[in-house]
Order: C-alpha cells, then structure tokens, then sequence
C-alpha cells in the first residue's frame, strides 16, 4: 500500500508526462516476475542477461554501461529511441516490433492495464536515486541455486563451440529471437544458473531439461564461456 | 563469421578446379565432397569450411539452386506459411564460407579412386565424401504407382513442386469430395509428418470445402504422437476423417491413377486426391555407391562413417544408425557430430565425443502446437536414445501456441544453422 502513496507523492510533485502514469504498482511487482529472469530493478541491480532497469525512465536506449546491446537495440539507440513512458509501453507490448532484433526474448504484455501496472511498477525506481528504495535488488537474476564451486568452474570455450551445436539448432548464433530466445552475450554465472535451473527441474521447459540433463558441470561451464563472448 | 576464400561457383569453374587438382592435393589441402545440400548436407558443409578456417577444401554437390525445406511443407498445405518462406538459397554458403556450391546431380562414386562423378560429367576427388541424399520411393511399394504418377497422385514427401502440386489438387477438390492418402510403412522420413498432414489438410478443407472427407490407408498399427493427433482431429475435425488400419486391409491397398481410385482390401474408393506416400529407402546415390544394405546405408554413431568405407560418411534420412528418427533435426544433428569428426581426421583438430538431439515439432490447428523429442548418444553398436519426451493430451491453449510459437522459432534457427 505504501506503494500507491508514495506514488501519489510522486505525481503531484512532478507533473510530467509521467504524471499519467495510473497503474497498479502492487500488481505491476508481480507481474515483473516475468521480467527477473534477466533483468534486475532496485538498489545495487547490475546488468544481467538484460541491462538494469533503474532510471529507465527518460534513459536513451542501449544507455546502460558495460551492457552488450543487440545490433538493433544499438540501431535503435543511435536513432535516437529514448524510454519514455509511451515507448516503453510500445516496447513491452510487443518488443520485437519496436526494436526487430532486440535479443530480449519476451513475447510482450497484450493487456494495456498490465502494462500500466507493470511501468507503475518500474516508475518508482527512476527520475532520483531517492526514490531507490532501501531494500535488497529485487531480482537477483538467479532464480536457482547453485553451489559455489560449481559456479567457479572456468569453462573451455573451444569445448563449448563443439557442444554449442547443439543448441544452434534452435537458438540462433546471432542472437535473433523469434519463438526461441536469444542465449548469445549473456553473463557466463547467468548461464550456468539458468541450465542448472533446467537440469534440476525447476524451469519447466521439457526440451531445455533434456538437454541440460546430461550436460556435466563442466559442459554447462564450457557453453556459458563461449556464448558469454560470441560475436 | 565471414571468410574470404576462393569461391567456385558452376561446372566451368569446377573443371578449372579439376585441372589443377593434383596440384591442390600435393600442397596437401584436404577435400571434403558433400552430396545433398538439405539439413545434413548444408549444415556438414558449413560446419566443416566454418570450423576449418579454409584449411580444408569443401565442395556441396546439390541438383537444385533454391532448396525447399520438407519441413513446415505441411504448414504450406494449412495456409500457415507461403512456399517462398521455405525456399533457401546456397549464396550464403559460397560467398562467406568459401564452400564450392556445385549444382548438378551426382551419378556416380568410385570407392577406389576417391571420385564422385557428375551428371554434367566433371569428376570431384575426395579425401572424405560425405552423402546427405535423403530419401527415394522403393519401386512397387504400392502396386498401381510408380514415379510416373506423382503428377496424379502426388507424394509431395520432397519439398518444392510435388507440395504445391497437392496443395492445387486439395483447393480444386469438389465440395464433399474425398482426400486420400496413403501412409507409409515404417521407417520413413519425418514420423509424425503424415498426420501433420492431415491436420492441415482438413484445417484448410473445414474453410473451403467443409462437408469433404479424408480418408486414410495406413499399413501401421499405431503411429508418432498418436494420442495427441487423435485428441485434436477430435476437437477440430471431428467427422471428417477416417483412417484403416492394418485390421481393417490399411496394408493391403493399390491405386489407379487414371480412374483416381483407391482400393482398400479389394474395396474401391473414388477419390479426388490421392497422396500416395511409398516405401521409402535411402536416396539413389547411396546405392550407386555400394554402401547401402537392404534400403537404408549403416553407419558406425561415433562420426556417421559408413560401415562399408571408413571414408565415406552418410546423414540423415539414408543412414541406417539406429534410434533416431528420420528428421532433418536428427541430419542436422549427425551432421555436427560428423563435422567434428571429418575436421579431426583431416586436419587434426579436436575431436569431441558424439551427441546427438532431435525434436519435432507438428502442428494440429492453428496455435495447436504439440511436440516430442529424445537426446541420444553413441554407442558401439548404433545411436542409442538417453531420454526422451512428448507433449500431453489435455495441454493447456496456452502452451500450445507456445509450442507454435517455439516451432517458428526453431524454423528460422535451423535454416540458419544450416544455410549461414
């Protein structure tokens, strides 16, 4: 609840295009579940499989440092694409027609109140580190987890192009996304989780448990190192 | 990952190439021959030339210039996908991979010299010949239909004409007017695929012809995904179809197609399409080159060598390697596995152990999306399954457009796997 109010602190006193925005925050928390998979919001949120989410709000586009956009997010950028809250809005309801060839793999959100509630949701970590609040990053991009030394493991990259072939088959090398997500520049630890995840059940998807299933620790390791750095 | 590399492209600069060749072979640069630019073929192709980094000479021998995947060929049939977003050219392949992208067929292989000839006569040496052929029509497998009739009565189980050829015969059928097809006994090419069909030939029936039937002679006592296509045929189509098993004479059939009949068990049925799908054995020039035993060419699962001519490889539909289905997933597969392998014995380069994955998606009604699939590995004796998994009756629509949606998605990796 003190969400809601501390939103309305947050309208009154701003006035901006903003201002409109109405939603649900509450709801919008839940349905960003969807979301931390790859993305983190909140104090300390780091780039993960997708750039941090603070200050999206009147951020250009591909503005996150040290993240590794899509060449069509990088196109988008230098179009000049700056996150407001009718772009953003575009860009969740369906991601790809915004920015084709943007790595995120999420097919968007139909229903206009979900996205509403969801950029509510996302509006409180943006426009002053003030509004920051003072709690642990909401979403660890881990939704695993995995034992320290296994994370340790430094994969073999040439190992992990030969096994790699396995998932070209689906997951294309560019890192285009349609129907089968991009897996290509993501933080090796994110990797690793992700599959773990799989192997031990926890993701549901039945061809991606068959296929991490039998990968080794070390496999798991060797393909995280060469998609982590795949051109 | 773009090389610049000579690029030979036509039979004119082929017999160039040849003229020299002994030359090529004295400075040591090893060839590899490839036959059949489809899943198997393109992807052996282009993981050898990527892989080797031009130290290897790679030459894809393929009769056509566009090639249209079998796969999604049913979506085709449904009205899902237009023939151009099947079709794929080799361009990709010639310009940035460097691989010598021959269109003509192959006639003939010389075990003992190393050479592949061609129907435009030139001669391709090979230090490795790699065959990716797919499938033929075992002749008399269905009395009344030879090749001669697949104008009347379409296979269309190669991609391309024969597929808009059924498509034309399907709108052009009388309203109430019957689509035949006759399965085929196992193995044979994409199992799920002729029940795919049928789902998209009655979605596109129940738009444009609702009171037609459909009508299938199939010599299999059960078939892939049985279950979840016998759920859906109920839910969408319900009436419209009819399959006889083998109890019923679903073996014991024979066509004519001049007076477009189909007879089941001495039973004659007046049909207005008739897609015969025969017996299948492996594609021709396995059999020219010797290494075929009954219809199919064994090969050893650790580097898909044929088990007559170590250096001789076949992919795909024409290998016999045991567990996996015929499906250009599992060729794609083979053929990474066999890339390895082929770059190791030729140049030395790692060779990593095999594994080997399929998955095939097929799809029922629009945003119905099913699928099954199995991980398998090498064993001394042939590819053994590991694990394995397959879509449930009673699915939620949402997973199931997800299927979908998923198998769009594997569409466009795959071609990218295979096509650069």
């Amino acid at each position: 609840m003190w969400q809601r109010v501390f939103l309305m602190v947050l309208l009154c006193a701003a006035g901006t295009s903003w201002a409109e925005v109405g939603g649900d925050a509450e709801n919008g928390e839940a349905l960003f579940r969807q979301c931390r998979g790859c993305h983190q919001v909140g104090e300390g949120a780091r780039d993960r499989i997708g750039p941090h989410l603070n200050n999206i709000f009147d951020r250009p586009a591909g503005a996150a440092e040290d993240y590794r956009y899509s060449e069509g997010m990088q196109r988008a950028a230098s179009g000049g694409l700056i996150w407001t809250y009718d772009t953003l809005d575009d860009f969740i309801e369906n991601p790809r027609r915004l920015v084709s060839k943007t790595r995120m793999s999420f097919r968007g959100f139909d229903d206009q109140k979900d996205r509403d509630d969801l950029l509510a949701y996302l509006r409180q970590f943006s426009a002053s580190p003030g509004n920051i609040p003072e709690a642990a990053p909401t979403a660890a991009a881990v939704d695993h987890e995995v034992a320290p030394e296994v994370l340790a493991i430094i994969g073999d990259p040439a190992y992990g192009e030969y096994l790699s072939g396995e998932c070209t088959s689906c997951h294309q090398a560019s890192g285009a996304t349609d129907g089968i997500p991009a897996i290509t520049n993501w933080p090796a630890e994110d990797f690793v989780v992700v599959m773990h995840a799989y192997k031990d059940g926890v993701r549901a998807h039945p061809v991606m448990q068959m296929m991490a299933g039998r990968l080794s620790n070390e496999e798991i390791a060797a393909l995280a190192a060469y998609f982590e750095n795949i051109e | 990952m773009t090389y610049n590399r000579r690029t030979f492209l036509g039979s004119a600069a082929l017999t160039a190439g040849l003229l020299a060749a002994p030359m090529v072979r004295a400075q040591g640069k090893p060839r590899v021959v490839v036959i059949g630019g489809g899943a198997g073929g393109a992807t052996a192709a282009r993981y050898i030339a990527k892989d080797s980094e031009g130290a290897i000479d790679v030459t894809l021998v393929e009769p056509t210039r566009t090639y249209y995947t079998c796969f999604f060929s049913n979506l085709y049939l449904g009205g899902y996908r237009d023939m151009q977003s099947l079709g794929h050219s080799y361009g990709t392949l010639a310009a940035d991979y460097g691989i010598n992208v021959v269109h003509d067929w192959a006639v003939g292989v010389d075990r003992d010299a190393k050479t592949v000839t061609l129907a435009g006569g030139a001669s391709l040496p090979y230090d490795r010949l790699i065959l990716s052929p797919g499938i033929d029509f075992i002749d008399g497998a269905v009395e009344g239909w030879d090749l001669s009739s697949q104008n009347a009565m379409p296979h269309a189980y190669k991609g391309g004409s024969q597929t808009e050829l059924l498509k034309a015969q399907i709108m052009a059928m009388p309203q109430g007017g019957t689509y035949a097809m006759v399965a085929p006994p196992n193995p044979y090419r994409c199992p799920p695929g002729p029940y795919e069909r049928i789902s998209m030939v009655a979605h596109t029936l129940k738009e444009v012809n609702p009171t037609a039937k459909i009508l299938i002679a199939d010599p299999k006592e059960k078939f892939s995904k049985q279950g979840l296509f016998e759920e859906g045929w109920n839910d969408h189509y319900a009436g419209m179809i009819e399959r006889v098993g083998p109890d019923f004479g679903g073996a014991d059939v024979s066509v004519d197609p001049t007076a477009m009949t189909l007879s089941i068990d001495g039973d004659v049925n007046n049909v207005d399409v008739c897609n015969v799908i025969p017996a299948m054995k492996a594609g021709r020039i396995a059999e020219i080159a010797g290494i075929t035993e009954g219809n199919w060419a064994p090969v050893n699962a650790a580097d898909m060598s044929s088990k007559m001519d170590a250096n001789i490889h076949v992919l795909g539909d024409a290998a016999a390697q045991g567990d996996m289905p015929k499906s250009g997933f599992s060729a794609n597969s083979q053929a990474k596995v066999c890339a390895n392998a082929v770059r190791g014995a030729l140049t030395g380069s790692t060779v990593f152990p095999a594994r080997f994955a399929n998955t095939c998606w097929s799809l029922i009604n629009t945003e119905d999306g099913v699928k099954v699939g199995a991980t398998y590995e090498a064993t001394e004796e042939k590819i053994a399954k590991v694990d394995g998994f397959i879509s449930q009756t009673g699915e939620s629509d949402d997973l199931r457009a997800a299927t979908y949606q998923e198998s769009v998605g594997w569409y466009d990796g795959i071609v990218a796997d295979m096509f650069g």
